[in-house]
């Protein structure tokens, strides 16, 4: 009962901070607020019964991929004026029709989901979410995955060298070639 | 461990979902963007753990390593992306970026 509570709690959490991500003006507390959410999620996945996806998620993704987007931000120099030019941006026009369509699919696919009867009767244990530990994780991952694990590296690779190739200083000469052409 | 109804897991998904996409369709800035694209990635990453432990399965964890993997790759590359946009005009509205007419 105690577990059930948490996890409503936490989801609540993971929603209201996700709202509050989408919808702020400064990029600094959009994405503390993304941490927020990430942690939150976090803590569902446990109750779920993954714990390791837990600590995968608060150590890779709000750890590594966040300081990531914070490097950025600072790189970037957001000043008053970028938080001027986000309000002046954010109307409520540009809100409306993304809202109202996304309501609509929102409301169908809620109604798919809960118009689905045999939830119940596709797993015999539904009433009780047991542990999936790192052991069979590691195992699986090591076995019959193995294949998506080598392409998942190779992912890793290319985005390594590509965030390298575009991040880095242009010399002048080429700047100057790319205007004139 | 507890008993919470599966469908309320992929309720939670899909608000999740639609939130960053609402985030992705109506802002303007490509940073935000990113960050929409980043909740509907985990909700997407949510609904593969609910489903390994519907199933008792490992599986949903395995793919959720992939896709941990695939975020981290994505960010990467749209990062280095917004930096280099950022040093060419100056802002991140992405309706500068039409220099190319189609």
């Amino acid at each position: 009962m105690s577990g059930q509570i948490l996890f409503y709690v936490s989801a609540s959490i993971a929603v209201l901070a996700s709202l509050f991500v989408v919808t702020n003006k400064n990029a600094v507390h959009a994405l503390l607020y993304l941490v927020v959410s990430l942690l939150a999620l976090a803590m569902c996945f446990y109750l779920l019964g993954a714990p390791f996806a837990a600590a995968l998620q608060i150590i890779v993704y709000a750890g590594a991929i966040m300081v990531l987007f914070v490097f950025a931000v600072m790189i970037f120099n957001i000043s008053q004026t970028d938080i001027d030019r986000e309000k002046q941006w954010l109307t409520w026009q540009s809100w409306v029709g993304p809202s109202l369509l996304v309501m609509v699919l929102l409301g169908e696919i809620v109604f798919v989901i809960v118009s689905q009867q045999n939830w119940a009767t596709n797993s015999t244990s539904v009433a009780q979410i047991e542990l999936v530990d790192a052991r069979a994780v590691g195992s699986l991952l090591f076995g019959p995955y193995l294949l998506a694990v080598e392409i998942a590296s190779f992912l890793l690779l290319a985005g390594l060298v590509g965030g390298y190739h575009l991040a880095k200083e242009l010399p002048k000469k080429s700047t100057k070639q790319g205007g004139s052409q | 461990m507890m008993s919470v109804p599966i469908e309320h897991g992929f309720v939670l998904v899909a608000l999740l979902w639609a939130i960053g996409l609402v985030g992705l369709l109506s802002r303007k800035n490509t940073l935000f963007m990113l960050m929409s694209m980043e909740i509907m990635l985990n909700a997407g990453a949510l609904a593969f753990i609910l489903a390994g432990s519907l199933w008792q399965q490992a599986d949903g964890q395995v793919i959720y390593i992939l896709i941990l993997s695939i975020a981290a790759a994505e960010v990467g590359l749209g990062l280095a992306l917004l930096i280099r946009l950022r040093q060419h005009i100056g802002d991140l509205n992405i309706d500068k970026l039409d220099e190319m007419k189609g």
